[in-house]
């Protein structure tokens, strides 16, 4: 990582850069940099084009959003769309979906990363027999797709009598199924010194002892990050929620949103955009404050698109 | 292991206390032995493993050789499922092929969008930060019922696109969702919108390559075309080989987009493999043939995996070598 940041300076030694821009003189305004500005920032703002669009949206009146799609500001903007939305489905406040989602969401992110921790911390630090076995049982957990276990695991469910519950998209997950998070926390504590392991124990601390009070302390860069994840990923989860939630009162934010676009319910596009805005506004929140601690989970472990 | 040591416990603990206190002092300092703390730290996910992953999957191994409607009893009926769905199940192949299409398409395009973006993200200044979270925004809402329901506007005959194709000149209500050679484009430029985390992934390992490469290789005389070549290429090879397995495996599992957006139609050319396999289990309650055709799909992404990797030293730069 040193290495990127004697290089940071770029112009020199980054390839496949415009001629005109490199052989540009290096003192005042370069009109190479200015032609990158424009040329990059486009491309930005194309990028985030459709979601603007969407969140300005839902602060127009119902019944022209669609006539005014090619207009990104409103002309009148209106709460009319977040209050219509608010009112939910059938009697069900749609506070009342976010609430089951945030509830699902917590547990279940603080039982993957609690498990995930624990195991991480036996795989790279203890050794005992069947351990090699076990790591790479945790790499088969990163490979095996959870949609090709739909079918299976929604059987195995049912033999459980775990089905119209929220069983399924919470206690296995807090048996640290997702090999991701065990190989994220993992690849941190193997940069722990053992010093400070070894010292502990000559202090008298057992091995659960040096868990609690030296790695966990330590290993918080890591928690974070695998709880974004976490957090992200069963906020947006709409397959399990799908086949494991049939009441409708029970209903997780993205199966809840799935009501407005059917066909068979009435298409107010400005409420749907509205309750669509406030699904995403969790994950762009933790988006824009924890930048740093995503970039790096997935510079480091690389996963997920 | 443990429960052995539980047992004798257990036992002593109806004798006197002394002993009682002796037997607890040897539990606990039989739990404290390395080996055993090794087991018991890892023991959440041993059975997690068991219990969530490896008995779901017997389970339906098994189901695949039955005739299972998910609420009455299972009929053992041999190999019939593979039967069916090899040669009397048209929807099988036509939702196998547009994964495939969909998957081999836009895993490669998204892969060249995010190198080249990568590329320009090297060059540092005041707001890269904003540009790589301008870059990265969409592959966080990657998978929502949200962004799903804004594509689905967005293409549809009064959408976004057709009004900036009006600024071009270009007037058309055309319906992009309902066109059976546009629908399946739509999903796939949303994947590929999506390039963020691959970006990252490639803007990481650019940073890591030692400058003094391009100084030498300048020195020598070679243009920023040829040190892209010669030296980011191939240097990027492991990169790419691991965003290529992931991605296009991601790919082949799509599920959301379709089920929200197209819902296989029109005529079946946007029908994702899992989607269908969805379809066929939950709404058609074929469950032994649903998970046959998990099954199946597994071990195609087992042999996909596998040709990439024998594929791996043809082209994939290796440091050791």
């Amino acid at each position: 990582m040193s290495i990127a940041i004697t290089r940071s300076d770029g112009s020199t030694s980054t390839p496949a850069r415009k001629p005109e821009q490199v052989s540009a003189p290096k003192q005042g305004i370069r009109p190479g940099r200015i032609v990158y500005h424009i040329i990059v920032m486009l491309c930005a703002l194309l990028m985030i084009y459709p979601i603007v669009w969407m969140v300005l949206s839902s602060f127009k009146p119902t019944a022209t959003v669609l006539a005014t799609s090619g207009q990104l500001i409103p002309t009148h903007w209106t709460l009319d769309n977040y209050i219509n939305g608010f009112k939910g489905f059938a009697g069900t406040s749609f506070l009342r979906y976010i609430g089951n989602s945030l509830f699902i969401s917590i547990i279940a992110t603080i039982g993957t990363i609690a498990s995930s921790a624990i195991v991480a911390y036996a795989l790279s630090r203890l050794k005992f027999p069947g351990r090699r076995i076990l790591f790479v049982a945790m790499l088969l957990s990163m490979m095996l797709p959870a949609q090709v276990l739909m079918v299976p695991q929604y059987l195995w469910y049912q033999k459980l009598g775990w089905t119209n519950s929220y069983l399924p998209l919470i206690v296995p997950y807090c048996f640290a199924i997702q090999g991701f998070f065990i190989y994220l926390i993992m690849n941190f504590i193997d940069g722990i010194p053992r010093s400070l392991d070894e010292a502990a124990k000559l202090d008298g601390c057992s091995y659960y002892g040096i868990f609690f009070r030296v790695i966990c302390p330590l290993i918080t860069p890591a928690v974070v990050t695998g709880c974004i994840f976490s957090f992200m990923w069963r906020w947006d989860d709409f397959l399990s929620a799908l086949l494991y939630v049939s009441d409708t009162e029970k209903y997780p934010v993205s199966l809840a949103l799935k009501l407005f676009s059917d066909p068979s319910s009435s298409s107010d596009y400005g409420a749907m955009f509205a309750m669509a805005s406030v699904s995403i506004l969790p994950s762009v929140l933790i988006f824009l404050f924890f930048q740093r601690y995503l970039v790096e989970g997935v510079s480091t472990s690389g996963l997920k698109g | 292991m443990t429960s052995s040591a539980v047992a004798p416990s257990q036992k002593d603990l109806a004798n006197s206390s002394g002993v009682q206190f002796r037997a607890h002092g040897k539990f606990v300092s039989f739990l404290q032995r390395e080996k055993v703390a090794g087991v018991v730290c890892s023991a959440p996910f041993i059975f997690g493993f068991l219990m969530f992953l490896i008995v779901p999957l017997g389970l339906s191994l098994y189901y695949t050789f039955t005739n299972y409607n998910i609420i009455g009893d299972a009929q053992f009926i041999g190999l019939d499922n593979y039967k069916r769905m090899f040669t009397q199940d048209p929807l099988f192949w036509q939702s196998l092929g547009v994964t495939f299409f969909f998957a081999l398409i836009s895993t490669p395009l998204r892969l060249i969008f995010a190198l080249v973006v990568a590329l320009l993200l090297l060059r540092n200044s005041k707001i890269s930060g904003f540009y790589r979270a301008a870059f990265y925004l969409p592959s966080i809402l990657g998978g929502s019922v949200a962004v799903a329901i804004l594509w689905k506007q967005m293409f549809a005959a009064d959408g976004v696109i057709n009004r900036a194709l009006a600024i071009f000149g270009i007037h058309t209500h055309f319906a992009w969702l309902g066109s059976e050679k546009t629908a399946i484009w739509t999903l796939i430029i949303l994947a590929v919108w999506q390039f963020g985390s691959s970006m990252l992934i490639f803007l990481a390992s650019l940073k890591q390559i030692p400058s003094e490469l391009y100084e030498a290789a300048s020195v020598d005389g070679a243009n920023k075309w040829g040190q892209f070549w010669k030296i980011t290429l191939p240097l990027l090879t492991p990169t790419i080989f691991f965003n290529l397995v992931m991605q296009s495996i991601n790919g082949f599992l799509a599920f959301t987009q379709c089920y929200i957006i197209t819902q296989g139609k029109p005529r079946n050319t946007t029908l994702f493999y899992m989607v269908d396999m969805y379809d066929e289990s939950f709404t058609r309650y074929h469950a032994g043939y649903g998970a046959a055709m998990a099954w199946v799909m597994l071990i195609l992404i087992g042999i996909y995996t596998g040709f990439l990797f024998l594929s791996k030293r043809f082209w994939v730069y290796d440091e050791e070598a």
